[in-house]
């Protein structure tokens, strides 16, 4: 008698571990970076705000930031933006932005009307930065460490809501921003 | 002049085959044919990171513009099939391969049709033989007592 429930059983536990499947599988578009627990990529690109100066790694080492990757085209971007300049407000910690496949024109035009929530801008309008990064859409955004090491990345816009939860708590206090 | 029929009902024809090319992703050459042969053998192996389910080959997205410029540019510095891959894959992980690589990660992946092959041919056998044995039964003599039984069963 027990034997007829047998297919009964296999196809409930085929279905629950299916459910499962569903429930917790990862979001597609959230794809693991690769670069989490490594060094960031070494770059020295040009400056958004200043073309003729460099924005490089060896800048950036020693300090706690946050490297995001945005451009003028991108509307996650804007809707970002308060968070971004809230941040910077509060002196967390450094950010750092990768104009990416950007016009300097547009870019600077969109900064003087926004404001600029960021320390230091690198240009990279040919987009070959953001590989380098493993971005694939923008806005994504890195934490960094003072050693240089990713520890951390966010994909999509960063919301009150995201900061607080998934940002803000990965930050050391040392991280802060000393005077400015 | 009028044109013959024939060739006005060729037209839509004509028109639908002229529109592919029109969305078609910008061709290039490389200066030999191997390394146009690999160009393109790598751009669709690499699957387009924002729509996940085409290839560099196929994607008309921006970034799949520049991931292929990366290729091509890889390609004319002298760069190996395997560099180009390992490049991508340090970048954006296993998942921007279409083809996972056989690694201890991935080899669930690999391994979970065999077994599931197995099994199933292993319950497939065990029925069929289940099967076959009991129609063989069937031209033994019946041992009496069965019957027997059954009908002392039925009895009651």
């Amino acid at each position: 008698m027990i034997r007829r429930f047998i297919p009964l059983a296999l196809f409930v536990g085929v279905a629950a571990l299916l459910a499962m499947g569903i429930k917790q599988a990862p979001r597609k578009d959230l794809v693991p970076s690769p670069l989490i627990g490594k060094h960031a990529p070494n770059f020295s690109l040009p400056s958004l705000t200043h073309p003729q100066r460099r924005v490089s790694t060896a800048q950036l080492d020693g300090h706690w930031y946050l490297f995001n990757v945005w451009g003028t085209w991108c509307i996650s971007c804007r809707e970002e933006y308060p968070e971004l300049l809230a941040i910077a407000h509060s002196g967390v910690i450094r950010l750092i932005g990768l104009d990416w496949k950007d016009t300097r024109a547009e870019a600077l035009a969109f900064l003087s009307t926004r404001g600029d929530p960021y320390q230091r801008i690198a240009f990279d309008p040919g987009g070959l930065e953001a590989i380098h990064w493993g971005v694939y859409g923008a806005p994504e955004t890195f934490l960094v460490n003072p050693k240089g090491i990713i520890v951390y990345k966010y994909i999509g816009p960063i919301t009150p809501q995201a900061w607080a939860d998934d940002i803000r708590p990965r930050i050391p206090a040392d991280a802060a921003v000393v005077g400015s | 002049m009028r044109l013959p029929r024939v060739l006005l009902a060729l037209l839509p024809v004509a028109l639908l085959l002229a529109a592919p090319p029109a969305r078609a992703i910008a061709f290039t050459k490389l200066p030999t044919p191997a390394l146009q042969a690999r160009y393109e053998r790598l751009i669709h192996g690499f699957r387009c990171m924002q729509c996940q389910d085409e290839s560099l080959a196929n994607s008309p997205v921006s970034l799949a513009a520049d991931m292929r410029r990366q290729i091509r540019q890889m390609l004319l510095a002298g760069d190996t099939d395997q560099q180009i891959r390992h490049f991508f894959v340090s970048r954006y992980g296993y998942f921007i391969l279409f083809k996972p690589p056989f690694v201890w990660r991935t080899a669930w992946l690999w391994l979970t049709p065999g077994i599931l092959l197995c099994v199933g041919a292993l319950s497939a056998g065990w029925v069929i033989r289940k099967r076959t044995t009991l129609v063989a039964s069937d031209h033994e003599n019946p041992d009496p007592r069965d019957g027997l039984a059954c009908t002392e069963e039925r009895a009651r």
